[in-house]
C-alpha cells in the first residue's frame, strides 16, 4: 500500500501563512509533503478527494485535564484522546493535577506510558510548583532539559509574588514557559460565579473580575525585567485585556488565552443553577464576553482553548455552590468556536490561528501549520453544516458539556495524525 | 374552589400579583380559624407532609408542622443531625428515597441557594421552599405582606425598608421581589459591604445612611446579622454596626410617625434592634408576624394540594 496520501479539491486553510485557496496536499507517512493549487503525486498515492470541504492544521488545545478521581486512568486518558480526534484536535496540553500531580521527570514518563495507545499528541503541562502547593518550585531546569518547556499549576493560581518572581527568573534561563491561572483566592474564595446582580438574585456568592485581573497585573509587574515568558491561561473580561494590551506594548513576552465558554456564553447561562455552566474562572457579563472577542480579533487574546474538563456526574448533580467547575469541550471546540465565523466577529482564518498555530508557537510544537516538512497532522470540516449539539452522542464519557442542544454550524469530518485516520464521521 | 397554577412553591420571583393576592387572602381566612378555639380542620387528612431541614430552624419548621397539622395532614420531621445525610448520602438520593414514601407535601430548607428547586424536580409532590442558602424564603415574604396588608389596609405605594445584612438574607430577597410584584417601594439600608452588588437592578433604593433611607418610611422590616454566613471582617465591630445601622428610637424619629416595625426573628437586640424597639407593641409586629406565618403556610398547603385533592375526589 502507498504511503502517500494525497487529499484534493480541497480548500487549504494556513492560519500561520494566511493561505486559503482550493487546492491539494500531499502527505507522506508522517509528514507533509507538499501543498498547492495542483501538487505532482506519486501514481499509486491513495487519494482522498474533499469535495471542496475545508482542511486545516490540527487543533491544538493548551487546556485539558485528564484523569479524574473516580474514573479509570487509563480509560480516561483513552477516552480523552477520542473525543479530542472527534473534535478535529490532533494536540492536548495535559494540565497537572492528576493523581499523581504531574510535578516531574517520572511522572512526565508515567503520563507518556498510559498515553501511548491515545489518538492524539499528549503534551503535559507539568506542575510550576512541586504538588501544586505554589511553595517549592519544581525541577524546571531538568524537565525543561527533557524538551518540557511548559509550566503552570493549572487550576491553582501561584499566589506568593516572592515565588512567582523567582519563577520567571529561573524558568528564563531554560526557556520556559509559565502558565497562570488567574484567580486571588481571597477574593473568589467561595464564589461560584460572576459577582453581579445576577448572583444576588440567585443567592450565590460571586467572583469579581478583579480576582482575575489583580494577578494578571502583579505577574506582569513582576515579569518586567526578567526574560520569562507568561501566558494567561484564560482571561474573561476587559480589565483584563487592558492589562494585556499594555504588556504587548510595552514589549513583554506575554500570551494570553480564552476558554471557548466564555466566548460564546454570559452568566446568564446559570439561571436556574445549571451546574454544567459552572467555570473557574466564572462565565462573565455580556460587556465582558464581547470585549473577550474583540481582544481575539485585535490579537491581544492569541489562543482559544477547550477547557476540556470531564466531571463525572455526582459532581454535577447537586447544589450549585457544591459542584465542581468545569466542562467537557474537545468535541465543540471547533464547532463553536465557527460561530465567531458564522456571525461575523472575527474571520476564519484569524479563529483557526488561535485553536493552530498560535498555541503551536507558544508551545513551541512543529505542527499547527501546513507546510513542507511540517506534521501531517490535519482536520478536515465542512465549514457550513448546521446541526444541534447532541451530548448523548458524544464520544466523551462524560457528558457535562455547556453546549447540549445549541444550535452550531461546521462539523468535524476527519481528523489525521501524523498521516494516520484517527477519526472519521459517520452520518 | 381556585387552583393555584405552580405546582411548588419555591420562590417569589415569578409569581404574579394576582397568585400572590390569592395566597393572602385565603390565608386571612386561616388566621379566624386559628383565632378560635378548634383550630382543626381535616381538609388535609389523609395526606402526608415531610418537613426536611437540612438547615436548623425551629420557628419556620414549627409554624410548617403546625401549619399542616391544624389543616389535618399527617406530618414527619425529619433534620440532617438523625438523617443519613450526615453519612454523606447526596440530596438527590435523600430526594428519591422520599419520594418512594410517597408523600403529598415536602417543605424543605437547604444551606445551597438553589438546592430545594433541585429537590423538586426528583419528586412527584409539591414542594414549599422554607429557605435555600440565600436564595429566597417566600413563606417569610408572604407572612410579612400578610402582616403589612393587615394593619395598612394594602401593598401598593407603602415605602418600605428593609435594614442591614441584605447580602445573607434570603428573607430580604424574596421581600424585594415580592414588594415590587405588589406595587411597594423597596429601600435598602445597610453598610455597602452588606449591600449585595447589582441591589438596585433588583428594584430597590440603596442607602449607606440609616437617618437619610427612613425618612418618610411606612414599615421598617429589620434583618438579622447573619454572623454564621460571614467570613472576614465586612464591618469593624458590633458597637459600630448598631451605632449606625442598629433600630433605636433616634433613628426611627426619621420614618412616618406610625411606621411599622417586622423583624423575621430571631433577634439580636442590641446588635441590630434596640431591646426597647423590639417589645414597643404599639410600633412592633414582631408577634404579629409569628400568628401570621402559620396561617400563610396552611393557605400555602392547602393551595398546593388542591389539584390533587380535586382530581381525587371527581
Amino acid at each position: 500500500m502507498s504511503t502517500h496520501t494525497l487529499y484534493k479539491n480541497a480548500r487549504l486553510l494556513d492560519p500561520a501563512s494566511r493561505l486559503d485557496i482550493k487546492g491539494e496536499l500531499l502527505t507522506h507517512k508522517k509528514k507533509i509533503v507538499s501543498l498547492g493549487e495542483k501538487v505532482d503525486a506519486p501514481e499509486d498515492a491513495e487519494i482522498i478527494d474533499l469535495k471542496g470541504k475545508c482542511l486545516c492544521p490540527g487543533l491544538i488545545d493548551m487546556r485539558v485535564f485528564v484523569g479524574i478521581p473516580g474514573a479509570d486512568y487509563k480509560d480516561t486518558i483513552l477516552n480523552t484522546g477520542e473525543a479530542a480526534a472527534a473534535g478535529g484536535v490532533t494536540t492536548v496540553c495535559v494540565q497537572p493535577n492528576t493523581d499523581p500531580i504531574i510535578d516531574s521527570i517520572p511522572h512526565i514518563e508515567y503520563l507518556a506510558i498510559r498515553a501511548k495507545n491515545a489518538l492524539v499528541n499528549f503534551v503535559p503541562m507539568p506542575a510550576a510548583t512541586k504538588q501544586m502547593e505554589g511553595k517549592q518550585m519544581s525541577e524546571i531546569g531538568l524537565m525543561a532539559a527533557a524538551g518540557h518547556k511548559i509550566f503552570g499549576d493549572c487550576s491553582t493560581t501561584i499566589e506568593n509574588a516572592a515565588i512567582m518572581s523567582r519563577i520567571f527568573k529561573y524558568a528564563s534561563a531554560y526557556d520556559a514557559l509559565i502558565v497562570q491561572h488567574l484567580s486571588e483566592s481571597n477574593l473568589s474564595k467561595n464564589g461560584c460565579m460572576n459577582a453581579g446582580d445576577l448572583a444576588t438574585r440567585l443567592g450565590l456568592p460571586g467572583i469579581p473580575t478583579a480576582a482575575e485581573t489583580l494577578v494578571l497585573e502583579r505577574d506582569v509587574r513582576l515579569l518586567k525585567g526578567t526574560k520569562g515568558r507568561y501566558h494567561a491561561s484564560q482571561v474573561t473580561c476587559a480589565d483584563s485585556i487592558e492589562v494585556l494590551k499594555k504588556a504587548k506594548s510595552d514589549d513583554l513576552n506575554v500570551t494570553a488565552g480564552v476558554a471557548v465558554p466564555h466566548l460564546s456564553l454570559n452568566e446568564y447561562a446559570i439561571e436556574d443553577y445549571r451546574t454544567f455552566m459552572k467555570l473557574s474562572p466564572p462565565l462573565r457579563d455580556e460587556d465582558d464576553r464581547v470585549a473577550v472577542v474583540e481582544a481575539l480579533k485585535d490579537g491581544t487574546i492569541d489562543v482559544i482553548v477547550s477547557g476540556h474538563d470531564p466531571e463525572d456526574p455526582e459532581s454535577k448533580r447537586v447544589p450549585f455552590e457544591q459542584a465542581e467547575p468545569g466542562v467537557v469541550g474537545l468535541e465543540t471546540l471547533l464547532s463553536v468556536s465557527l460561530e465567531m465565523h458564522h456571525n461575523g466577529s472575527l474571520d476564519l482564518l484569524t479563529i483557526l490561528s488561535k485553536l493552530t498555530s498560535n498555541p503551536a508557537k507558544i508551545m513551541g510544537l512543529e505542527s499547527g501549520v501546513l507546510k513542507e516538512g511540517a506534521p501531517a497532522d490535519l482536520c478536515i470540516f465542512d465549514l457550513n453544516v448546521p446541526y444541534f449539539v447532541d451530548a448523548e452522542k458524544m464520544v466523551s464519557i462524560t457528558k457535562n458539556t455547556c453546549f447540549d442542544g445549541k444550535p452550531v454550524q461546521g462539523r468535524v469530518l476527519k481528523t489525521v495524525v501524523a498521516g494516520k485516520c484517527v477519526y472519521e464521521y459517520n452520518a | 374552589m381556585s387552583l393555584f397554577p405552580h405546582p411548588h412553591l419555591l420562590a417569589i420571583e415569578g409569581l404574579k400579583e394576582a397568585e400572590i393576592t390569592q395566597i393572602l387572602d385565603l390565608a386571612d381566612e386561616y388566621v379566624e380559624q386559628n383565632r378560635r378555639t378548634n383550630k382543626k380542620k381535616d381538609l388535609l387528612s389523609g395526606l402526608t407532609q415531610i418537613n426536611l431541614f437540612f438547615e436548623n430552624s425551629t420557628r419556620t419548621r414549627m409554624s410548617f408542622e403546625l401549619a399542616g397539622k391544624r389543616l389535618g395532614a399527617d406530618v414527619i420531621n425529619m433534620s440532617t443531625s438523625t438523617s443519613s445525610i450526615k453519612k454523606g448520602e447526596t440530596l438527590i438520593d435523600t430526594a428519591s428515597t422520599l419520594n418512594a414514601m410517597r408523600p403529598d407535601l415536602l417543605v424543605v430548607r437547604h444551606g445551597s441557594s438553589g438546592a430545594v428547586k433541585l429537590l423538586s424536580r426528583k419528586v412527584d409532590c409539591a414542594v414549599l421552599n422554607a429557605g435555600d442558602g440565600k436564595h429566597e424564603h417566600p413563606t417569610q415574604a408572604l407572612l410579612d405582606a400578610l402582616t403589612i396588608r393587615r394593619r395598612k389596609g394594602r401593598l401598593a405605594r407603602l415605602t418600605v425598608a428593609i435594614c442591614g445584612d441584605v447580602l445573607h438574607s434570603r428573607v430580604a430577597r424574596s421581600n424585594i421581589h415580592l414588594l415590587n410584584i405588589m406595587g411597594a417601594r423597596v429601600r435598602l439600608i445597610g453598610p455597602p459591604t452588606l449591600i449585595p452588588a447589582g441591589a438596585e437592578r433588583l428594584g430597590a433604593e440603596v442607602f449607606y445612611n440609616m437617618e437619610e433611607g427612613l425618612k418618610g418610611c411606612d414599615i421598617v422590616m429589620m434583618l438579622r446579622l447573619q454572623t454564621e454566613r460571614m467570613h472576614g471582617g465586612y464591618f469593624p465591630s458590633v458597637s459600630e454596626y448598631f451605632s449606625l445601622y442598629g433600630l433605636d428610637y433616634e433613628k426611627l424619629k426619621n420614618a412616618k410617625e406610625d411606621a411599622m416595625i417586622m423583624h423575621p426573628g430571631p433577634m439580636n437586640r442590641g446588635v441590630e434592634i434596640d431591646a426597647a424597639v423590639a417589645d414597643d407593641l404599639t410600633r412592633s409586629a414582631i408577634q404579629e408576624q409569628v400568628e401570621m406565618g402559620v396561617a400563610v403556610r396552611m393557605a400555602c398547603l392547602d393551595l398546593l394540594t388542591r389539584g390533587k385533592r380535586e382530581g381525587e375526589a371527581s
